[in-house]
């Protein structure tokens, strides 16, 4: 009983297949004392973008450390609730934290490339996680999927710390890239670069929105209005709205949305 | 990974991956990690068995020496003659020669190590700066038995053209030198301390007109206090702990004289006269070497337990 | 009673004349100690100098001082520092790491922290007298370069350790962050990246607290190092001698001509010492420059 008549088996397998890439469900996060996120419960789609805004000090950057455990590291940070992944609560028991982050990658606000080679700095996370293939191939490939590959071509053994601030968070979108993740998680990516920069950076997000599942925390509204599929809009913890990003900004159901939307505060 | 895309997108990769669909659940204890892991906090305790076993040891041979004599005799004595007899055991001579060399140490350092600290953080050049801060490191770095020749060869003689009556082997030698050696720890440590006031306290008193003796005595130097009185402390602790510059230079006669013209013994030295000579082991005299080094680590220990203390907790906040 | 303006000037000028002595009397006391630096180089020197020849170097120690030389001290100080490097340098920056990056910040941590604190404040001569009741005692190791270099290894264990740590905390947390988000383990990362970006700062700590250990000669003193020494050392298990050692031993002979052989063994020493402090000061100018 198929609605796609015409495909294969393996088409509807995936077309039936979970949308969801990763669910949360009642989500809290606390520091020590400190409640950071209340509750929240939304579900990221794959093959979309999904924007998390709101005003600083709203939870979203720590939500979304959440998501790859990078929580972990923080002394006192506790997650409660459900985020489910691959079938699994990522904070379940038995639930080995650096697998989680092999297949969800990050890339950080501040560009934190390794004082190493352009190289060596894409290379070295699937070498230590068991690539046996080419690495010649997996920089080239994901050089040019982050859009760098023809800057940086004719030096790839020179050091990364050489590179402007806007090629260096290509790099490392890159070196995410090149290990394949299923979910890209961004915190706040662009806040750090140049206008130029900055819309390079929202164009290859576009390119890559068909192959990868991405969640983006930002500050910057008009880039969550102009990239996202999904959005949504947290508050001192609490997720006010999440809808459809078209919604969000044309016809947002909650006041406060609109409210931050329209820059009557935040 | 996993393959799940949108089969119409380009493929990005063909690079099989093995266990598709893989669960995120741990496979198995990670043996490396939990060797290494192991590996590396063996180590840190070895700093904890180090302290135990210095407790320990210390602590096992001066109870067994306080069974041949008394603690009475030990702290109040005011005659220490274990090595010959008629033996006796009190050990105050001692405490006082540490004592004296340790004072005139820290009043030559102190001072002199504080104004040098005023002077590179308030007044020198950056030219300067750099050039006086090696030399300080290089006077740190002098081996200590250096500064017991200098003693010998050059205070002592020195010393002799002003007073006449000065002996080979004095306390005034060893105070001057063993303060040469410490000045160098109380000028970094307490120009670290200065420089760490924020510049904004500085430029606040000078803007109510206050001239730079001023803002140094009474706004710089009361604000970075913590650090200073932890490098005079810390600076005292090393000089009571110091034993080949004052083994040379003061010689090994114990005696509670206040002639600083004399020689004299201190706790670490009379240590070291008993290991260099043919004391037999298991004899009293032997213990009295525990019991010594007993008291000398204690009284270093409270020493630098105080000086952390100070450091941690009159910090001044300055945000 | 407010002042005169007369009087505000009087009180003006005596506060600045106070200020310019002030100053003055600081920069003085400050030189005064690069002085006292050049004036101990120079009599070391001049003493010395006479007696500083190949013979002096490659002669052994002798009671006649035309024949006496170094060389057993110079050797046994070499076979020294290379048994304390090699003891010392794992222990120390593992422990390092271990407080760093794999320990928490609960009470264990501060339990290792205070010791460690606290062990770098006690008198070399108490290490001596640890060494000699466990290494050579205890161990039964005797008076042989395996117990000095244990005993002195434990005595520059803090130093090392303190110094490694200020190295690691200068990695900045970012690189950790992108290790850790590509799956990588925690020592993974640190082998990787930390340890490589720490490198220049814990071996400049590394060196410098090696010096310290080159000068010592309390804790040698105390495990029996003996003070006359007339052969070569030849293996971990020997006893030897070192060059602390030895010039204690010619400073405390009465005759002048002994004195002058250690200013001579003293320029030895200062000249190894020298090596090691350039060495160090070397690498922390050319990492800081690459860090740039």
């Amino acid at each position: 009983m198929s609605q796609f008549p015409d495909s294969t088996l393996a088409e509807q397998n995936l077309q039936m297949s979970k949308k969801s890439v990763l669910e949360l469900r009642n989500v809290n996060i606390f520091y020590s004392d400190n409640q950071a996120v209340n509750d929240v419960s939304f579900n990221i789609r794959r093959n979309k973008i999904t924007a998390i805004i709101g005003p600083s000090g709203c939870g979203k950057s720590t939500l979304l450390r959440s998501l790859n455990r990078m929580n972990d590291f923080v002394d006192g940070a506790r997650v409660e609730g459900e985020l489910i992944f691959a079938d699994e609560n990522l904070y379940g028991s038995g639930v080995d934290a650096v697998e989680v982050r092999r297949r969800i990658g990050m890339v950080f606000q501040k560009p934190n490339p390794f004082p190493k080679s352009i190289y060596n700095n894409i290379s070295w996370g699937p070498l230590i996680n068991g690539y046996k293939d080419s690495t010649d191939e997996l920089v080239e490939r994901s050089l040019k999927q982050a859009a760098l590959w023809e800057e940086v071509k004719d030096r790839l053994h020179e050091s990364a710390l050489n590179l402007s601030g806007g090629q260096q968070q290509r790099l490392c979108i890159a070196r995410a890239l090149a290990m394949e993740p299923e979910v890209l998680l961004m915190d706040e990516p662009c806040s750090a670069l140049d206008p130029i920069s900055t819309a390079r950076i929202e164009d290859l997000l576009f390119e890559l929105k068909s192959s990868y599942t991405i969640v983006i925390v930002t500050h910057n509204m008009q880039q969550a209005a102009r990239i996202s599929d999904y959005t949504a809009f947290m508050e001192m913890g609490d997720l006010i709205e999440f809808n459809v990003t078209k919604k969000i900004f044309t016809r947002p159901a909650m006041k406060r949305t609109e409210e931050y939307v329209t820059g009557r505060f935040g | 990974m996993a393959k799940e895309r949108n089969p119409d997108a380009a493929v990005v990769s063909q690079s099989a991956q093995p266990g598709d669909a893989r669960s995120i659940k741990k496979s198995g204890v990670l043996w490396g990690e939990f060797a290494i892991k192991s590996w590396l906090a063996s180590c840190s305790f070895i700093s904890v068995v180090t302290t135990i076993a210095i407790v320990v040891l210390l602590l096992k041979e001066t109870l067994n020496f306080f069974e041949h004599v008394s603690p009475g005799e030990f702290f109040l004595g005011t005659t220490w003659t274990p090595l010959f007899e008629p033996s006796s055991f009190g050990v105050l001579p001692l405490v006082w020669g540490t004592l004296i060399v340790t004072i005139g140490a820290a009043l030559l350092a102190i001072p002199t190590g504080l104004a040098s600290a005023i002077y590179l953080s308030e007044y020198a050049p950056d030219r300067v700066r750099r050039t006086i801060k090696p030399v300080l490191e290089l006077l740190a770095g002098i081996p200590t038995v250096v500064y017991g020749y200098f003693a010998l060869t050059f205070v002592t003689p020195a010393l002799r053209n002003i007073f006449p009556d000065i002996q080979v082997f004095n306390a005034l030698s060893a105070s001057i030198v063993v303060g040469i050696m410490v000045l160098p720890m109380v000028a970094t440590m307490s120009d670290n301390a200065l420089r760490a006031v924020p510049v904004s306290l500085r430029q606040g008193a000078y803007a109510l007109g206050a001239t730079s003796y001023e803002v140094t005595t009474r706004v710089v130097v009361p604000a970075g206090l913590s650090g200073v009185m932890a490098s005079f402390l810390l600076a005292i602790s090393r000089a009571i702990g110091e034993t080949m510059a004052v083994t040379l230079a003061a010689g090994q006669t114990p005696n509670m004289s206040l002639s600083l013209f004399e020689s004299i013994q201190t706790m670490t030295s009379y240590i070291v006269q008993v290991s260099l000579g043919d004391t037999p082991s298991g004899g009293v005299a032997y213990q009295t070497l525990f019991a010594v080094a007993t008291l000398l680590f204690a009284i270093t220990l409270v020493i630098n337990i105080i000086s952390q203390m100070i450091l941690n907790r009159f910090r001044e906040v300055y945000d | 009673m407010p002042l005169t303006t007369e009087q505000e000037n009087r009180n003006l000028l005596k506060r600045h004349r106070k200020a310019r002595f002030f100053a003055l009397f600081c920069a003085t006391i400050t030189w005064s100690s690069v002085v006292l630096l050049a004036v101990l180089l120079y009599q070391v020197s001049i003493e010395g100098f006479r007696w500083l020849d190949w013979q002096f170097i490659s002669s052994f120690p002798s009671r006649f001082p035309e024949r006496a030389g170094i060389k057993s001290a110079l050797v046994g100080t070499i076979w020294l520092i290379s048994l304390v490097a090699l003891i010392s340098i794992p222990v120390g920056v593992s422990t390092a790491l271990y407080l760093e990056e794999f320990a928490g910040n609960g009470k264990i941590s501060k339990i290792i922290e205070v010791n460690i604190a606290n062990l770098a404040g006690v008198p070399s001569i108490v290490y001596g007298i640890l060494g000699l009741a466990i290494f050579v005692r205890f161990f039964a190791l005797e008076r042989s370069l395996i117990s000095g270099a244990l005993t002195m290894s434990l005595l520059i264990l803090p130093v090392i350790i303190i110094a490694s740590r200020e190295a690691i905390k200068t990695v900045p947390q970012g690189i950790r962050n992108a290790a850790y988000s590509l799956g990588a383990t925690k020592w993974q990362t640190t082998w990787a990246h930390v340890l490589p970006a720490s490198f220049p700062g814990i071996m400049t700590g590394v060196i410098l607290a090696l010096s310290r250990a080159i000068g010592e000669t309390a804790p040698l003193i105390m495990i029996g190092a003996m003070t006359f020494v007339a052969f070569l050392p030849e293996g971990p298990m020997d006893s030897f001698t070192a060059m602390p050692i030895q010039i204690y031993n010619w400073v405390s002979r009465p005759q002048e001509e002994f004195h002058q052989l250690a200013a001579a063994g003293i320029i030895v020493l200062l000249a190894v010492l020298l090596i090691m402090n350039a060495t160090a000061i070397f690498i922390r100018n050319r990492t800081e420059r690459r860090m740039k």
